[in-house]
């Protein structure tokens, strides 16, 4: 058997043979391309026989935002942050940038952090293939881990900027089909050309998590707009909202049962008069009647036989000890008829009314109706019930209580109306 | 064949078949490739000096693939284009040889598939082709020429000097995975998974300085 060495394998350093400088190679052999942090050469270092490939101009540079070097955590592993990438797109003549950073373990292996406007992910390869599932819309999508993923954008993504180490070979301006899938947090990226496709599934982190991660100095960029994956806020809110809503709307059956079962309703007066048009007054009183029970409300129910005609009833409700009223005038009227739209009819012939907080006691109503000059006799009917369930608070009540969950709905859906207006399926676009 | 020790045909150094599966093996002092037969042990190559290795795996490793223990005996390197990658050959302790493909720290565990089978050209094949094999449905990902750049250690058949040959790779829903050699006449079918690295459990790796396993 090969004897094999225990010494630990160490980082490596080679000069460049462009400026002389020393290159680490903190990725060892798997580093097939290094660039010189002094020159900026590219190197390809996947022989001894070290070349330069390409060589940047000071204004191709670029700033990476996390110093190569750096290392910490993700999910559990700890990896070195060796490369750094700038890639670009063009969409309607624009150039986009984002940033790639690779992060090297030695056993597990790559992992990358990208960063656009502040919004960062961290990014695994997928190593098996993701189910193409039915188009949502438009967009195709795919499934992969129970996650279904719906397209975002096609683009042709170009190399501008290489710094550090990576485990493949660089090359500076050439470009390779991307495709991207969102399913927020989470977005699925499949990179192509005619060799090869390389899915790969990526994490939506904050600029702090990274920072702490990686236990660097400052401050993140502030992340600007709303990402392909980034998570909404909103739907947490929604949920909590609706869970609130819910729990009042429940209380508020439960009050509405209570008192729809131990309302009284009792019928305390309930007289038939007919109207006779008379020059005179025409006001009475009923006798009296008591009101029971503690301060609670008083139905006045008023049903006519009203045709083609209108009626006013002034009532007052009248404490005959303590002589305190209630005065409230109803208007009734109903009309029908016939014409070239066929029939038709307005108004009612009935009429209810609430009075609120009626404190209990001896009582009789005064009456003063009035009806249409002219016209036929009208009988009525003058009902007044004791504590009658009232359902339109709670209709009032179940509306205002629901009103965040609404305001809330619509910000949802901003959110993904913006996130959506940045991919290949924006409203407004050509191929809407 | 069983174990077997003896001198190296070529420089006279011990030579020792620790596997009596092993068909070939590389002598540690002049790097001869030796082949054993049922009569005798041959040289029948050199091999160059390989390139640095980039794994965390050596020959001695061993690790553990679901219930099953295994030693890592050999390997196979390949260079292509973008790299190189390794065929790491191990030995359970049931005695059936595996394979494990080591490309950029990304790990496959694969079998030889003895089956009779109709096997796709090389040349019909794209990517993103889906091809099925005992009822699943393999895409291809990566249709790979590649050439031989090497061997170390115990290997199952000979296997040295070969000229470029397309390699292709397959992938399913589900995570398996197959690649298609055709450095054979039939090319050979290897079927498998992706796995981890943490999966396989390993001890007797390489150690890195500044890193923990």
């Amino acid at each position: 058997m090969t004897a094999q060495t225990s010494a630990p394998v160490k980082v490596q350093a080679l000069s460049c043979p462009n400026c002389g400088g020393q290159v680490e190679l903190h990725g060892f052999s798997n580093t097939l391309t290094a660039v010189c942090g002094h020159c900026a050469s590219v190197l390809d270092t996947s022989n001894p026989v070290v070349r330069v490939l390409y060589q940047f101009r000071q204004q191709q540079r670029r700033v990476a935002k996390i110093p190569l070097g750096s290392r910490g955590e993700f999910d559990g592993t700890q990896y070195e942050v060796i490369g750094f990438q700038v890639r670009s797109i063009t969409v309607e003549g624009v150039d986009y940038e984002w940033a790639e950073y690779v992060l090297f373990n030695p056993y597990k292996g790559f992992r990358y952090l990208s960063e656009y406007n502040g919004h960062w992910n961290f990014i695994w390869p997928v190593r098996c293939i993701p189910v193409k599932r039915p188009r949502m819309g438009r967009r195709p999508s795919q499934m992969l881990d129970f996650r279904t993923y719906r397209h975002f954008q096609n683009a042709s993504a170009k190399t501008v900027f290489v710094l550090g180490e990576f485990p493949w070979r660089v090359a500076v301006g050439e470009t390779v089909q991307v495709d991207d899938y969102t399913c927020p947090p989470h977005v699925l990226s499949a990179e192509w050309d005619g060799k090869e496709i390389n899915w790969s599934e990526g994490r939506y982190v904050s600029g702090k998590e990274v920072w702490q991660a990686l236990r660097l100095s400052g401050s993140p960029p502030r992340a600007k707009g709303i990402y392909l994956n980034q998570p909404s806020p909103y739907p947490d809110r929604v949920r909590s909202a609706t869970k609130l809503f819910l729990t009042f709307a429940g209380i508020l059956i439960l009050l509405l049962m209570f008192f729809a079962v131990t309302s009284r309703r009792e019928t305390v007066l309930n007289e038939r008069h007919q109207h006779v048009q008379t020059s005179g007054d025409a006001s009475y009183v009923t006798p009296i009647f008591e009101l029971k029970g503690r301060t609670s409300n008083v139905e006045l129910t008023t049903s006519t036989d009203l045709d083609n005609q209108w009626g006013f009833f002034g009532y007052s409700l009248i404490n005959a000890d303590t002589g305190q009223a209630w005065d409230v005038g109803r208007e009734i009227g109903y009309y029908y008829g016939r014409d070239s739209d066929g029939e038709w009819s307005e108004g009612s012939r009935n009429d209810a009314v609430i009075i609120p907080t009626v404190p209990p006691g001896r009582y009789f109503l005064r009456v003063e109706p009035e009806m249409d000059a002219n016209t036929r006799p009208v009988n009525y009917e003058i009902k007044i019930r004791r504590n009658v369930p009232v359902y339109s608070y709670y209709l009032i009540a179940g509306l205002l209580l629901i009103l965040p969950v609404i305001v809330l709905g619509w910000r949802t859906f901003r959110f993904e109306h913006a996130r959506w207006q940045e991919s290949d399926y924006a409203s407004g676009s050509s191929d809407d | 064949m069983s174990r077997r020790t003896g001198p190296c045909p070529n420089c006279g150094a011990p030579l020792e078949f620790r596997w009596s599966s092993s068909v070939q093996t590389v002598c540690d002092y002049c790097k001869s490739i030796i082949v054993r037969t049922d009569i005798d042990i041959q040289k029948v190559g050199m091999v160059a000096d390989l390139p640095p290795n980039s794994s965390p795996l050596r020959i001695g490793a061993e690790g553990q693939y679901g219930n099953k223990a295994f030693v890592v005996a050999g390997r196979i390197i390949y260079e292509y284009d973008q790299g190189n990658w390794n065929e790491w050959h191990l030995i359970f302790n049931d005695g059936v040889s595996g394979w494990l493909s080591d490309a950029q720290l990304n790990y496959d565990v694969s079998f030889l598939d003895t089956q009779q089978r109709d096997l796709p050209s090389a040349n019909g094949l794209e990517v993103g082709r889906i091809i099925g094999i005992d009822n699943l449905q393999y895409h291809v990902t990566t249709i790979t020429r590649a050439r031989y750049r090497g061997v170390e250690g115990e290997l199952p058949f000979q296997y040295w000097d070969k000229a470029e040959v397309p390699f292709v790779d397959l992938r399913t829903t589900t995570g398996r995975f197959a690649t298609i050699d055709y450095s054979e006449q039939p090319a050979l079918l290897f079927t498998g998974e992706a796995v981890e690295f943490e999966a396989l459990k390993f001890k007797n790796v390489r150690e890195f300085e500044g890193w923990s396993q």
